[in-house]
């Protein structure tokens, strides 16, 4: 007990097994086991409500924005013809949330595996769950492996919202599915997915492994980065896979500010920075390029 | 917990409970094994873990002896024969390879014949080696669309008993590694008429003795020893294997035979997990192949309505050569799509990640089993479809053929031991070989000692190693000579 008689409640989440983050916990909201994954939310006070699966965490009400900003915007300024999406995890309903703000969009699917992490978001998290119910968003409660089989040059854009590789979404970082998302893609398709984090030695050896798979799935294939204060050493991937567009060459800043969209991350500048990565980073995704090519 | 077919208390696993005990008296070790509950070789113990160290203990009064058991290993084994309905069951450390050499050696000496299909695991025709035994081949029926080996029609067996009436034993794959199974009450009955023992070889059956709505196991059937490989669908260690004999074997004898090739230092990694794997058959094994089967039978749908590929299944059964089927196989013909068995294997280990049991000319097969999960299933089927849209391509020229009938000219004991030459192989044909020449996995002989090369046989190993598939026993690694008779 402290001196003000609030309780003293941690949640930690292990980066590494010798690197673990904490945020003091002040109320847990939500704690259920699905099928899939053991699901809680709770309240934090720098971090506001959190959404953890397995214990670790999906988003945080503060900084989420980063990340389903950056999911989002970046493809959208790229194509301006996307019209038919195929969102894949992000039950929590962030990236969803992003995307119905563009008039354009005509269709969303929505293709989760945990039809209790929806439920859970949209009681806990209605910030982020606020647009499931848009009339353009169609859910899908299934593998998404199965899903993505059956479709064949449907989609404009793909957005993979994975959890980790290690985990439940394992499938969604494998060659397979990353040929399959090529095969449900349209000729100028886009697949943007999270790459986690090139940091900690375990992350970007599985950073690198699904590079490697999808630089040898789409003729484009670029990283870009973000900070994102919440997740393994606050440094976050997303890739970048197109059939016909190249983010920079391909992107035209002015047609995507004449849209008027707010947002508190993306900015057109930021767009071609994020494509600019450390000497490290750049390393170690050429050494994987360059396999590929040998192969 | 007794179960309606069980007369014992499935619930026990002696052999974990004398290690568990055993570990509780805190022993001092100064016997072997030297690591001495791994305190002298800390890194094999920081790879296999403490508790993996301190059940690798030698026999001792309190956890009995593999070589004669008295006391808990006897009770397991006891277990193990109530638990698969047979007379006696031996816990066995040599790989089903042994269950299946002290099986043939316990039915057969030297100048015998034995009755068997010519698709048999190489460890029955090496045992035919060590004693001296005759093989008289049932050549199986060949399914030719998929060029796959079924199983042998009772007629054909019928024939070769009659022709062969001193013959010792039949012998019949129960199932075959694709999932086919002979009619083996049938055979049983024919053996058993002309006083020949039946033997099966169970690699891959040890789950028809606890699931529902699969094919008749050995011991049910009648028949008189099955090799039960507990390490693959029962779940144990690797190298652990059941030998079951029914009432009409003498067990000490049988006991007699497997000391004469097994260690006397038996491995209680291995004994406990034979146990433990026992015990969990019983007590959950239906529920768990009943799920095993449902998951075969989505990826068989899954599969079929890719294109190309086809996974068979109980389609295939036509009361004879292929009397009845297991569920739980994945096998899957994909000569269609343009690509070889072997190749398509290849693919997936390299570039999916994803490992499966074997590919041949026109087939894979996906082992499934209890620790299988429908994601992983998901994962195996998109890449085939994959594969399908990145690699299709004509299947002409493709051959299907995989079964060639042998010409025994000499027993394989003669052949092996016998004075030889070496030849180039392509310069061998029409000679007798002296050694094996197979494909592995799946381990099936293209060649045993004994049978004489010829233009096909000499194609097919040309063109399996063209497909990739790796060919293993000759003296030769490279296989670029071969021994025959001189």
């Amino acid at each position: 007990m402290k001196g003000d008689g609030s309780m003293e409640m941690w949640f930690s989440e292990f980066h590494t097994p010798d690197v673990k983050h904490s945020m003091r916990m002040t109320r847990h909201l939500y704690s259920k086991k699905s099928d899939y994954q053991q699901i809680d939310i709770f309240e934090t006070p720098e971090f506001g409500r959190v959404l953890t699966l397995d214990g670790n965490v999906m988003l945080t009400e503060r900084d989420e924005f980063i990340y389903d900003e950056m999911m989002t915007h970046v493809p959208m300024a790229v194509h301006s013809g996307i019209r038919d999406i195929l969102v894949i995890g992000a039950g929590d309903g962030g990236v969803v949330r992003e995307l119905t703000r563009y008039d354009r969009v005509e269709c969303i699917d929505l293709v989760e595996m945990d039809p209790m992490v929806l439920e859970a978001c949209r009681t806990y998290l209605p910030g982020n769950a606020c647009r499931m119910d848009d009339s353009r968003v169609h859910l899908h409660f299934e593998n998404a492996l199965r899903f993505i089989r059956r479709r064949e040059a449907a989609y404009d854009l793909i957005i993979v919202d994975s959890t980790d590789p290690f985990g439940p979404s394992e499938g969604l970082f494998t060659r397979e599915f990353y040929g399959s998302c090529y095969n449900a893609l349209r000729e100028e398709g886009i697949m943007v997915n999270q790459q986690g984090s090139p940091f900690y030695a375990e992350d970007a050896r599985a950073m690198q492994r699904s590079h490697k798979r999808i630089a040898s799935t789409f003729p484009i294939s670029r990283v870009y980065q973000a900070h994102i204060p919440t997740y393994a050493a606050g440094y976050w991937l997303f890739g970048f896979a197109s059939k016909k567009y190249h983010p920079i060459d391909d992107f035209h800043p002015a047609s995507w500010k004449a849209l008027n969209l707010h947002t508190r991350y993306y900015t057109t500048r930021l767009h071609v920075g994020a494509f600019w990565l450390p000497a490290f980073l750049e390393e170690m995704l050429e050494e994987v390029e360059e396999k590929n090519a040998e192969t | 917990m007794k179960t309606s077919r069980n007369s014992l208390n499935q619930t026990r696993a002696p052999v974990y409970e004398a290690l568990e005990n055993f570990r509780r008296m805190r022993v001092v070790p100064f016997d072997v094994p030297g690591h001495k509950r791994g305190r002298g070789n800390p890194e094999l113990t920081a790879f296999l873990g403490q508790q993996c160290m301190w059940a690798d203990v030698n026999s001792m009064k309190p956890l009995d002896n593999l070589c004669s058991p008295v006391s808990v290993i006897r009770e397991a084994e006891e277990l193990a024969a109530d638990a698969f309905g047979a007379a006696h069951a031996f816990l066995m450390v040599g790989g089903t390879t042994s269950s299946v050499q002290s099986m043939v050696l316990t039915a057969c000496k030297r100048g015998d014949e034995i009755i068997l299909p010519r698709n048999v695991h190489r460890s029955v025709i090496n045992a035919l080696v060590l004693c001296g035994a005759v093989p008289v081949y049932v050549n199986p029926e060949v399914n030719q669309e998929l060029g796959i080996s079924l199983g042998m029609r009772r007629e054909q067996v019928e024939k070769a008993i009659v022709e062969h009436p001193g013959a010792v034993a039949v012998l019949v794959n129960n199932p075959t590694y694709y999932g086919i199974c002979s009619d083996l009450r049938a055979i049983v009955k024919m053996a058993h008429k002309a006083g020949m023992l039946c033997l099966a070889d169970e690699a891959h059956g040890t789950h028809f003795y606890f699931g529902g709505g699969l094919p008749v196991s050995a011991m049910e059937a009648g028949a008189d020893m099955a090799a039960v490989s507990m390490h693959k669908s029962g779940g144990s260690l690797t190298q652990s294997s059941l030998l079951l004999t029914g009432p009409n074997v003498h067990a000490g004898y049988v006991r007699q035979i497997i000391n004469l090739t097994q260690t006397t230092s038996g491995s209680y990694l291995l004994m406990s997990s034979l146990d433990i794997s026992r015990r969990n058959l019983v007590l959950r094994g239906r529920e768990v192949f009943h799920q095993v089967a449902d998951m075969a039978s989505y990826a068989r749908q899954e599969i079929n309505a890719i294109g190309g590929y086809y996974a068979f299944g109980r389609e295939l059964m036509n009361g004879n050569s292929v009397f009845d089927f297991d569920t739980t196989k994945l096998s899957i013909h994909t000569r269609d799509i343009g690509l070889a068995g072997i190749e398509v294997y290849d693919i997936l280990r390299d570039e999916y990640d994803i490992q499966i049991e074997f590919g041949d000319i026109g087939n894979i097969l996906a082992y499934l089993s209890m620790g299988d999960r429908p994601q992983e299933l998901e994962r195996l089927v998109s890449a085939l479809a994959e594969i399908r849209r990145r690699y299709q391509k004509d299947a002409a020229g493709l051959l299907s053929q995989e079964y060639i009938e042998p010409e025994v000219v000499t027993s394989p004991q003669e052949a092996f031991y016998a004075e030889k030459e070496s030849l180039l192989l392509t310069e061998s044909e029409g000679r007798v070989c002296s050694e094996f020449v197979m494909c592995y996995p799946p381990g099936i002989p293209i060649l045993a000692p004994g049978e004489r090369i010829t233009a096909e046989i000499l194609e097919h190993i040309q063109y399996a190693r063209e497909k990739g598939c790796s060919m293993t026993g000759p003296e030769d690694p490279d296989m670029i000579r071969i021994n025959v008779l001189a």
